[in-house]
Parts: structure tokens; sequence; C-alpha cells
């Protein structure tokens, strides 16, 4: 054990370590957040209690059918994915040719339904969800101890990051999906289906909360308002980023979990309020965000 | 892309402004005869909310700016006006004075930061500003933390009226919220209303025409703000309370879902709408979380039928002014 600037080791490389988990889960939503504002125009209210939903389904398949985690990082993704093909088929899609506040009043009310009825069928305490077999215990080195499965949720979650990153930016489908979002009628020209694309981006976007969700279950209880504060971190995330760019949203989501980390040891009061902080900093210095185009 | 949408509120065609005053005669005369056959307390809680949908309505409805974030200037005013009534023992005038002064001053800044950026990222931004300030209200020792302030001193009003008395305090919210609904009447309906309305039709042309929109919209936010926090000041001296409820951001959704149900961008609307979302809450009141589903489920109805909301139908179905 050892100090730097008077703070133990283990404190600070333990909440170093937890702003990166943070920072993981906030990359991981505002990521979603952009792909589905880029495509959709729409921001996604919903996202945190698809966040949320994320949990309580691999939860629910580690109760009833005995699947554990693994299982659920696949399975869940694709279940609550799937939630949010129906969400857009059966609302979104009504909204685009209205103002886009349209869009965040509906997944506002979306997201209340959702929570309210998770609240009511829960309640409001959490659910333990227990942590794989395989990624309990940690290595101990010597400055501080690392568990192994945070380790685990920090390469895994940057993994997925970066290769959404790949998708979007580097491969063809990706380029389709860019093109559609600049001139949708132009891509549609060209004989792809464009409202298919939509309704699959906003799928994926929904899974991503949802594969979150599934990240977070050990580490958090699983609990009906798990998402529901988080979302409004992660929409200050998305304003300090711009959500012009997608390797934007990954660094600044990442950036911030490690800021307001460093914030809990020096000055721990200001924990909470450190990224709304910083936003407003932000909108004063780079109104369009640090990564963002001005439209 | 933003200018082709249709705009948030479609502004109703012609019309003369005698439905409005007959409307207004209406309901000054329903809220006059009401304490005697709708329990006062309700009726004061239903006016504080209208009071607060309207102020709300005058930023959505008239520069369509959507703030997701109004339970700042509502909850801190109510924080203000309670404090400065208990531990100042200012009288209640004052004391609501002070806790709107204080909305409109969190208004300047927060309004000064948001209208920086437009749209979607408008709201985020003032939802996020908002969750700043309520966890800034969880740990600041004067607010009381989970307890809030009680047991907040009615007082007497100019030192006269003795506002424990519930008729006499009935009366005197029936005034402020006059008084509010009368002022934004008169602000949209001024030539500065006139220039907000062109801004939320096509900014660019505003600017284009030599207005300082950014100035304008400021103004109309700190307006907004200072009235959104005369409604929760009041409300803190009425119900004697000051607590977290009021500044979390489930309490900026309810405004949102009152001035969206009752009508956005209608004078009556969010007066309907506060109305019916309080009944809704008092009648399902020992329903639990099924309150927050009603309310997420009227959410998803307005805005996929029903965009007009109660007051805007009426309005287009008698082609008159509401």
């Amino acid at each position: 054990m050892f100090e730097i600037f008077g703070i133990p080791s283990q404190a600070l490389f333990g909440q170093l370590l937890l702003g990166l988990i943070n920072g993981s889960f906030y990359a991981l939503l505002s990521l979603g957040l952009a792909v589905i504002f880029g495509m959709l125009n729409i921001i996604n209210f919903t996202h945190g209690a698809q966040y949320m939903m994320g949990a309580f389904v691999a939860w629910f398949l580690l109760q009833h059918f005995g699947l554990g985690y693994w299982w659920s990082l696949v399975i869940v993704p694709i279940v609550v994915g799937f939630t949010g093909v129906v969400v857009e088929r059966l609302f979104l899609q009504r909204l685009y040719k209205l103002d886009h506040l349209y869009g965040l009043l509906l997944t506002f009310g979306l997201a209340l339904i959702i929570q309210g009825v998770f609240r009511n069928y829960f309640g409001s305490s959490g659910l333990p969800y227990q942590m794989p077999q395989s990624l309990t215990g940690g290595q101990n080195l010597g400055f501080m101890f690392l568990p192994n499965y945070r380790v685990w949720v920090i390469v895994f979650s940057l993994t997925i990051c970066l290769t959404t990153w790949f998708v979007i930016e580097r491969t063809r489908l990706g380029a389709n999906l860019r093109a559609a979002t600049e001139n949708p009628t132009l891509v549609r020209a060209f004989g792809i289906n464009v409202p298919r694309m939509i309704t699959l981006t906003y799928g994926f976007g929904v899974g991503l909360a949802a594969l979150a969700g599934v990240m977070a279950a050990p580490i958090y209880n699983v609990n009906p308002l798990m998402g529901a504060d988080l979302i409004i971190v992660v929409f200050a995330v998305v304003v300090i980023g711009g959500m012009g760019s997608i390797m934007g949203a990954i660094v600044t989501g990442f950036t911030l979990g490690i800021v307001e980390g460093l914030t809990k040891v020096f000055f721990p009061e200001a924990s909470n309020t450190v990224i709304f902080v910083i936003m407003a900093i932000v909108l004063l210095i780079r109104p369009a965000g640090l990564f963002g185009r001005t439209a | 892309m933003a200018a082709a949408a249709p705009s948030i509120t479609a502004p109703v065609q012609g019309g003369r402004s005698k439905s409005e005053l007959i409307a207004f005669a209406i309901m000054v005369a329903f809220f006059v005869i009401a304490p005697n056959f709708i329990y006062p307390i309700f009726l004061m809680k239903a006016l504080c909310f209208a009071l607060f949908a309207c102020a709300f309505n005058l930023l959505i409805g008239y520069v369509g700016l959507l703030s997701f974030g109004h339970a700042l200037y509502f909850g801190w005013a109510s924080y203000v006006s309670a404090y400065a009534a208990k531990s100042w023992g200012l009288p209640p005038e004052l004391a609501i004075l002070a806790g709107a002064a204080t909305a409109g001053g969190l208004g300047i800044i927060a309004g000064a930061l948001a209208i920086r950026r437009q749209g979607i990222y408008f709201a985020m931004i003032t939802l996020a500003l908002a969750q700043m300030m309520y966890f800034f209200a969880v740990q600041a020792p004067f607010t009381g933390g989970e307890d809030g302030i009680q047991a907040v001193p009615r007082g007497k009003l100019f030192g006269l009226i003795n506002l424990a008395d519930q008729t006499n305090m009935y009366f005197f919210v029936l005034s402020v919220f006059l008084l509010g609904f009368l002022l934004i009447y008169r602000i949209i309906n001024s030539p500065f209303g006139e220039v907000l309305k062109a801004i939320r039709e096509n900014e660019a042309r505003a600017i284009s025409l030599g207005y300082k929109t950014e100035r304008y919209k400021l103004v109309a936010f700190v307006l907004s703000a200072t009235l959104a926090g005369l409604a929760g000041a009041t409300k803190a001296i009425v119900f004697q309370l000051a607590s977290l409820t009021d500044v979390h951001w489930t309490m900026s959704g309810e405004v949102v879902l009152m001035t969206l149900l009752g009508g956005l961008g209608t004078i009556f609307g969010p007066v309907l709408g506060a109305f019916s979302i309080i009944a809704m809450q008092n009648y399902f009141a020992g329903f639990g979380q099924w309150v927050t589903v009603i309310q997420g489920v009227i959410f998803v109805f307005c805005v996929l039928l029903f965009r007009r909301g109660i007051i805007g139908e009426i309005a287009n179905a008698l082609k008159i002014r509401l």
C-alpha cells in the first residue's frame, strides 16, 4: 500500500476502476442513443428502461430456465432488441414526419409504462443476480485488488463499442447506413429497404442497452429504476460528446466515467453532479459538443 | 430538415378573442363557486399545477422550446419560499416573491446555457441541469433532505388576512393563479409574443428580419421559469411543505403531460390538463405504481392520436381560439 496525493492507492485505483465500469455503461448507452438518433432522429428516452429490461430478462432466464450469464449475453439483446423492433413498428414509425420532440415525448411515456409495470411486479428493492462462476475472484496487483468480473466488463464493452464503430464506419453495411442517414430517399432509389434498415437500427440500439443491462446485473442490483436516473446522466454525456460521431460517444463515455470516479476520491460531494457541471462548461466553450458538428 | 417538419403546435386559424373572453368568464365563474362542492385543498393543488403548466406552455407552445426540467424552478421556488416563511419568518407574500425570484435567477443561468442548443438537445440540457439541481437539493442542508421542509407557517397575508383559514387561502391562490394566467395571456398577445411565435415557426427567418432571437428566447425562458416558480412557491405555502418530489424529474414529466393532454399552445389547455391529471392522481392514489403506468399510456396516446389535446381539439372543431 502506498499513497497518492494523500489518498490510499487502494481507494484511488478502486474508484478509478469503478469509474471505468460506469464509463463502460455510459459508452454503451450513449453509443446506442447516437446510433438510434443518427437513423431515426429520435432521442430514445426508453433507453434506460430497456437497459433495465436487459437486466431483468437475464435474471428471469436464470430463475426460470436455469440459463446463466453467458447465455444471457446472447439471448437478452436479441429478446429485448426484438421488443424494440415491435415498438418501432407500432409507434415510432408514425412519428418520423412530425417534430422530433414528439419522439422524445412518446419514448418518455413508454419508459414510464415499462418502469411502472416492473415496479408493480417486482417492487422497488433490488433482486440479486449471481456473478458467473468463471469470473468470480480477482487478482491482487499489490497496489490494489482487481476483481475479474470488472476487468471482463471493461474489456467486453470496449470490444462491443469498437466493433460497432468498425461496422458503421468501415463496412459496406455501415456505408449504406450512413448514406441512409444523410439521404434516405436517394438510398431507397438504389433498391435498399430503408424502412427495414431503420427498424433494425432501432432494434440494434435497444439490444446494446439490454447488453449493458446484462453486464450491470451482477454489479448493481436488478432494480426497476436502475435505468431511470442513469439515462439522464447519459443524456448529459451525449450533450458533452455530441451525437455526430460514434467514436466520440465511446471516448466521451469512458472519459466521463473516469472523471466521475476520480471526483469520488477527491471531492465526493460533487460526484453526482460533476458530469452535469462538465456539460455546462462544454456548452459555454463548445456548444456543439466535443465531437459534434454544428447542424 | 428541422424547418420542413411541421411545428409542434399547429396554430388555429381565424377566430376572434370573443371565444377566449367567454371561456375565461366560464373558468373564473367555475373557480369562484367550485369550493362549495369540491374539496378546496384539491382545488388549490390543481390551481398551482395549472399555473405551473401555463408557465411551461409559454415556452413549448409559443416559442417551441421543450424544457424537460421545469421541476427545477417549481421545486426550488417551493424550497426557498418554505424556508423564507419558516426560518426567516417572512410573511407569505414576500416568501412567495422570494421563491419566484429564485426561480427567475435559476432560469437566467439554465436558460442561457440551454438556448445554446436547439430542439432535442435543448430538452436534454434542461433535463440534465434540473437533475444536477435535484442532487444539490438532496445534499444541501437547508432543504432537509428526505424530510423536506415541513410545518411551514401560512402566516398572515399583508399582515391582515389569516391564511390558516381555508377560504382565505383558496381565494389567495385563485388570485395568484389568475394574475399569472392573465400575465401569460398578455405576454403572448403582445408584440413580444408575436416575435416569439415567429421564432417558433421559423427561427432562421426571424433572425434574417433582424430579431436577436437568442435574447427573445432567453427572456421567454426566464419568464416561464419565474411563473413556474410562482406556482411552486405558492404550493409550498398552501401545503406547508417543500419536498424532493417537487424537484424530481418525474415532476418535469408531469407538467409536460398536463400541457400535452390539455393542448400545447392553447391558452386554456394547460389548466384543463392540470385539473385532469391531478384528479386522475387523486382518484387512483390507492393503485400505487399504476398511476405512473396510466400517465405513460396518456403520453403515448396523446402523441400518437391526440396531438392537439383536449382544448386544441375543441378549438379546432369549433374553429375558434381557446
